[in-house]
């Protein structure tokens, strides 16, 4: 059939399976706005406040459901408000596919009023981008643009698309969803030699990444760890992978890592690392990290292998098809003495955890726990409440642990949380803090206007307060622009966008704002007040070693 | 450090180019040479880097040279596995005192004088990329007015071709 080029857009959307894109409209987007609208039974839009909301809010939407997110904006300062969102779901290995409007191609090149070359803008932080000069190949290049999103490691992928080609009119015949390139096993030579230092290894440690997930390795990685019994650590990005309470799970890897896990990994002599990249988060000083061991990687990524460590073998391949023909290679064995150690170190971090009472952070979110369901996402924020949500929080199911790890963005949570109360048709949590909260709060509207069932919970302390640890910690407590002398009432801001919420002190008002909130229809704001200097601990100072790791903190304030 | 030399089968499109130099930017990967052009068929572009490093420098570039789109097939070129050749036009001040010199180099290395005024001597050089830059360091005892390189081009030797690595 004879469609123009906005209606092929937003068929070929349809086509593809997607059902719901967020974005905002404008000058050179509006054609394709014309048909989402004649559309609109069968494609939902999602109006956020700005655009960077919307990006986000398509990369939780894609971080909860696995699908590819969709965000749509126009030229110029539309297309440029994208630009930290695509960047976070780079660093953070998130399909999504991001279309732009521009100007025609007759001014392309002109500086015309909200030009803007978004495809150069892009390069570094797509897998890949698209400008697309003819209405002939759009459809096909929707089609790449999502192949290409969801293949291998997962990806932006952006495409600029000219409101002459949107006008413009051709021939358009539905097809088929594209797949997803076909995973591909490691080499079967490098699978034997990574059997080998497995069955070699006295002291095994599992560590694992959101590769995890995005292959759905799970089962074999946990098949693995029982063979050899091994203890299990993660990444940041691999939270929620596997249940929280699992018992051969340690925890978070790096920075602010749990204890155990840490020095399970320090002392291994074989790191098992699954889907995970070695980040200087989770390093440290790379000539100390886990100096003991030998280090067998596999990710579908080869470019990981061998960037910032040295691995003893390095896999390029699918994580599940990978350990499926390794695990028949692998000697089951018991090994107590390494079990022993890892118990002790299990031993130490108890005695390292914060147990006061009150509303500390970490109060704050064993409270949360008992109101979460399983299917719940929480979403957070960047700084200290990150770290707290990611030290403690339960998870039960894979996808609900949506956070910014690798840009490590501040404003990311909102439209996070918004994309994946969508994505799992349940409501969702926000973590935030009062910094991070404050960058996209606007995106309250956006909850409201939806009625997105979500409870936000602010960790309030006034403060900037993983930049003040650091200020306390290495900058002689010179506490720079990060005291937020602001006069924000988040119960009056709220209300005043049509939501409700509530300020509380205690351990005990926070379990009944929960209460509220989780019955809440619509979002609902809690102020949570907590100290300006509570730390994240332990910390791993940054260069430093597990010989280095901050448990406790005495510092004079 | 070593030099390594990597033949690139790209996508012949619009913008390949650029992707191609905003990921060696971006890494900080340390180009000393590059040249592209067509190839024997439409479809598809040839680059060829001279690249200066170590071994896992090189892999690293291989790898992220893999990650793009564009890129269907790469070849390590090594001195024993190819054949390599860079043309180089340089422009040398024409003055008395140092004509024959220069005369007398260009001979040594085969360079051919295209053209030749009162001002200037321009040479045409052919060859590996080490003669050219041994050919240049005579010359800065002379003045060098202008130099233009084409890059390194390299092509594998007996039958084989880089696109028969597409499946890579």
């Amino acid at each position: 059939m004879l469609l123009s080029g906005a209606d092929i857009l937003v068929e070929t959307l349809i086509e593809q399976g997607c059902d719901t894109v967020f974005g905002y409209p404008g000058g050179q987007i509006l054609n394709v706005y014309d048909s989402l609208y004649t559309h609109q039974d069968r494609i939902n839009h999602i109006l956020t406040a700005h655009e960077q909301g919307a990006a986000h809010a398509a990369d939780g939407y894609a971080r909860t459901t696995g699908k590819v997110g969709v965000v749509i904006s126009t030229s110029g300062p539309g297309a440029t408000n994208l630009v930290t969102g695509i960047a976070t779901a780079y660093l953070d290995s998130v399909p999504l596919v991001a279309i732009c409007g521009n100007v025609p191609t007759t001014q392309i090149g002109s500086d015309s009023f909200q030009e803007i070359d978004i495809t150069g803008v892009t390069l570094p932080i797509t897998k890949h981008n698209y400008f697309v000069g003819s209405v002939e190949d759009l459809a096909d290049t929707v089609r790449e643009a999502f192949a290409l999103a969801k293949s291998g490691r997962p990806g932006p992928v952006l495409i600029d698309v000219p409101k002459d080609v949107q006008i413009a009119e051709c021939e358009y015949e539905p097809q088929q969803p594209v797949e997803k390139e076909e995973p591909r096993a490691a080499k079967e030579s490098n699978i034997e030699k990574a059997a080998k230092y497995i069955n070699a290894s006295k002291r095994p440690f599992v560590y694992f990444g959101g590769g995890i997930t995005i292959s759905e390795a799970q089962e074999e990685m946990l098949k693995l760890a029982e063979t050899i019994d091994a203890p299990i650590g993660c990444s940041l990005m691999g939270l929620s992978a596997i249940p929280t309470d699992h018992p051969r799970y340690l925890g978070m890897q790096g920075m602010h890592g749990h204890y155990a896990s840490s020095m399970a990994m320090h002392k291994a002599d074989l790191i098992i690392s699954l889907g995970v990249r070695f980040n200087d988060r989770v390093t440290g000083n790379r000539q100390k990290f886990a100096t003991g061991a030998k280090i067998v990687h596999i990710d579908v990524d080869g470019s990981e292998l061998n960037k910032t460590v040295n691995a003893a073998i390095g896999l390029r391949g699918d994580v599940k098809l990978t350990l499926q023909k390794l695990l028949p290679l692998i000697n089951t064995s018991k090994k107590p003495d390494w079990t022993a150690t890892v118990d002790g170190f299990k031993a130490e971090e108890k005695d390292y955890l914060d147990n006061r009472e009150g509303l500390t952070p970490r109060n704050a979110i064993l409270t949360l726990n008992r109101h979460l369901g399983e299917n719940t996402a929480v979403c957070t924020d960047v700084g200290q409440h990150q770290m707290w949500t990611a030290q403690n929080v339960n998870l039960k199911t894979p996808r609900r642990f949506i956070s910014s790890g690798g840009l490590g963005t501040m404003g990311f949570g909102f439209g996070a949380a918004i994309g994946s109360a969508f994505g799992t048709k349940e409501r969702s949590v926000l973590v935030t803090g009062d910094g991070s909260f404050g960058m996209c709060l606007q995106e309250l509207a956006t909850a409201v206007t939806y009625n997105i069932p979500m409870v936000i919970l602010i960790l309030n302390n006034g403060v900037l307060g993983m930049v003040r640890q650091w200020q306390t910690l290495f900058y002689n407590k010179h506490y720079s622009n990060t005291v937020l002398e602001r006069k924000t009432d988040f119960t009056a801001f709220a209300k005043s966008f049509g939501a409700d919420g509530e300020a509380v002190s205690t351990v005990e008002e926070l379990d009944e704002a929960l209460t509220r909130a989780f019955r809440q229809d619509g979002p609902y704001i809690i102020d949570c007040k907590i100290d300006k200097d509570e730390f994240v601990l332990p910390m791993l100072p940054p260069g430093g070693s597990m010989d280095d790791i901050i448990t406790t903190l005495e510092v004079e304030m | 450090m070593n030099r390594y030399t990597l033949a690139v089968l790209v996508r012949n499109q619009f913008g390949v180019l650029n992707r191609l130099t905003s990921m060696l930017r971006r890494r900080q990967f340390n180009i000393s040479s590059l040249a592209v052009s067509e190839t024997e068929s439409p479809e598809f572009s040839r680059a060829t880097f001279s690249f200066d490093g170590e071994e896992d420098g090189k892999q690293q570039l291989i790898n992220q040279l893999y990650k793009l789109p564009d890129v269907f097939s790469i070849k390590e070129l090594s001195r024993e596995n190819s054949i390599s050749c860079e043309l180089m036009l340089i422009k040398m001040q024409n003055d008395p005192d140092t004509r024959n010199d220069i005369q007398s180099a260009a001979d040594a290395f085969k360079a051919e004088t295209i053209d030749y005024t009162r001002e200037s001597i321009t040479l045409r050089l052919f060859g590996t990329g080490e003669k050219l830059d041994e050919f240049i360091s005579l010359m800065r005892d002379f003045t060098i007015l202008e130099i233009c390189r084409t890059g390194t081009a390299s092509l594998e030797k007996g039958g084989g071709v880089l696109r028969q690595n597409l499946n890579l």
